[in-house]
């Protein structure tokens, strides 16, 4: 096998066999801090052993076993170190698993390992840290580089949350079934952060679109979405960022400016997730189960990506579907949405007087002082509009909508 | 497993009568599910002594350790078997004392 070969095959079983390594170690020693070492090791070692001894027929068994021993090691060291014995249950099973185990078994894990890491007692950015290490197999440096932290800070984050996991005893486990809606809502968040970090990156020195985010955030959506296939909500994550994805690349123009959906270049959409979005939106709409918000939002993305113009759009269903979900979500944020789609359908003078209320709750938002400033230039209030402008620009932090905002409100007469 | 639940408050009134209800009431559930070890409300802020003995000679400060507006009015020691099991606990414990609570682990003793 070619060096070529065995390096795609490491890149491959890192994709696929990470989260499951380091949660069948956390299962075992019940300590993430074990797991996440011995399976950074095992991959290292691999690293070393494949280009010479060839990729093992089952390299998911293989890393599980590598990663078991090194656990073990380090576990006898400090064991050693501190004087104590070492106890009974890690001196069976030297070797660990070699036999494929039970497929749910491992689903398990891998759950339990998502809940431990979003586990409401951690705040949120830990969250979002621990599940792209822990689950993601990021390293600290890279989840650093893409939240635009110090990697020091970054590694003491998730040092820090590991400690307080071990220490305050977060148990390792999928939540109780009354508990169960909350803390998978508590997960489908922490994906939602990392996909709208990467799909509306806020910092001045970044790219504005960040395709490994979003990529990422899909990819562990999936996985989730594999392990719960009965449950709505992931389904209604899962499509709106497939839909919304598919417009990455018409997103951004050449000169680095926001493109707004009625501009895109339609015929650019990428069919081929837009195609799996909508499979997902019709699946959960057969379900005949009242939606949540991520489903009535994937709805959202469906009507848009239906119509092959903008002016095609059927904004009576997708006020409809804001309609919908203002009754499960009060948030002003729905609201400020509603109305802009209120716009194309009852005019701007309506939708003005709708997100005109809101201003007290959304005064720092910048969509609000966009939507408003777009309102104002339509209907010939330029002034006001420029000062909207001024307003947006002022708050937004991503460079391809300031450039967007900044060109609009100079093009104002 | 062992934790601390602090009652946060920002106020020297004490709990009153049905608040005083809620917590007896609360406390004899903990006692029955085995999740009791020790519990007491404690005096006000003004009622402190900071005692330093790491010098030469002890020296004696009235008042509290940390000024502040919020300040510790009690405390319960339970016992539960993981995080998930005390922060149950410590939400319906906020709910009877009607108070905040914070929730630490003990060191897991060998």
């Amino acid at each position: 096998m070619s060096a070529t070969a065995v390096g795609a095959a490491i890149t491959q079983a890192h994709r696929d066999e990470w989260a499951r390594v380091v949660a069948a170690l956390a299962r075992r020693f019940g300590d993430l801090d074990i797991a996440e070492e011995s399976a950074a090791e095992a991959f290292k070692t691999a690293v070393v052993r494949w280009p010479a001894d060839g990729v093992p027929p089952n390299p998911g068994a293989w890393l599980t076993t590598t990663a078991n021993r090194k656990a073990i090691d380090r576990i006898r060291r400090e064991t050693k170190r501190a004087g104590k014995q070492l106890g009974a249950q890690m001196l069976y099973e030297d070797d660990g698993p070699t036999e494929p185990r039970d497929a749910d078994a491992i689903n398990d894990e891998r759950l339990r390992l998502i809940f431990i890491c979003c586990h409401p007692a951690l705040s949120i950015e830990t969250r979002i840290a621990l599940t792209l290490r822990m689950v993601g197999g990021l390293t600290a440096p890279e989840i650093a580089r893409a939240f635009l932290v110090q990697e020091t800070a970054m590694g003491q984050r998730i040092t820090r949350a590991k400690a307080k996991i071990k220490t305050a005893r977060i148990p390792f486990r999928v939540p109780a079934a009354e508990d169960l809606k909350g803390r998978v809502s508590g997960v489908l968040a922490v994906l939602y952060l990392v996909f709208n970090e990467g799909y509306l990156a806020t910092g001045p020195n970044t790219d504005p679109v960040r395709h490994d985010l979003t990529a990422e955030a899909i990819r562990l959506t999936r996985l989730v979405r594999a392990l719960m296939p009965d449950d709505g909500e992931v389904a209604g994550l899962l499509a709106l960022m497939l839909l919304i994805e598919s417009r990455r690349t018409t997103r951004v123009s050449a000169s680095g400016e926001l493109v707004p959906l009625d501009e895109q270049e339609r015929a650019a959409w990428d069919m081929a997730l837009i195609a799996e979005g909508h499979q997902l939106v019709r699946e959960r709409l057969a379900s005949g189960v009242a939606p949540g918000r991520y489903q009535i939002l994937a709805a959202i993305n469906a009507v848009h990506t239906s119509a092959r113009r903008g002016s095609g759009t059927d904004w009576s269903q997708v006020v409809a579907l804001y309609n919908q979900l203002a009754r499960i979500d009060l948030s002003p944020i729905v609201a400020l949405n509603r109305a802009i789609a209120i716009a194309e359908l009852d005019g701007p003078a309506v939708a003005l007087a709708a997100i005109d209320r809101l201003e007290d709750t959304l005064a720092g938002y910048h969509p609000f002082h966009a939507a408003r400033a777009d309102l104002l230039r339509r209907l010939g209030r330029a002034r006001e509009s420029r000062a909207a402008y001024d307003k947006a620009i002022e708050l937004a932090g991503n460079t391809a909508e300031t450039a967007y905002l900044t060109r609009r409100r100079d093009e104002l007469a | 497993m062992q934790y601390l639940f602090s009652v946060i408050h920002d106020s020297t009134e004490l709990a009153n009568p049905s608040e005083m209800a809620a917590i007896d009431a609360f406390n004899d559930r903990l006692i029955a599910d085995g999740h009791w070890v020790f519990a007491g409300g404690l005096g006000g802020p003004d009622t402190a002594t900071v005692v330093d003995n790491r010098g030469a000679d002890a020296v004696f400060t009235d008042g509290p350790f940390l000024e502040s507006k919020e300040y510790l009015a009690g405390f319960w020691v339970i016992e539960a078997p993981d995080l998930d099991v005390a922060l149950k606990l410590a939400t319906e414990g906020s709910k009877h004392c009607n108070r905040k609570v914070e929730v630490r682990p003990f060191f897991p003793g060998d």
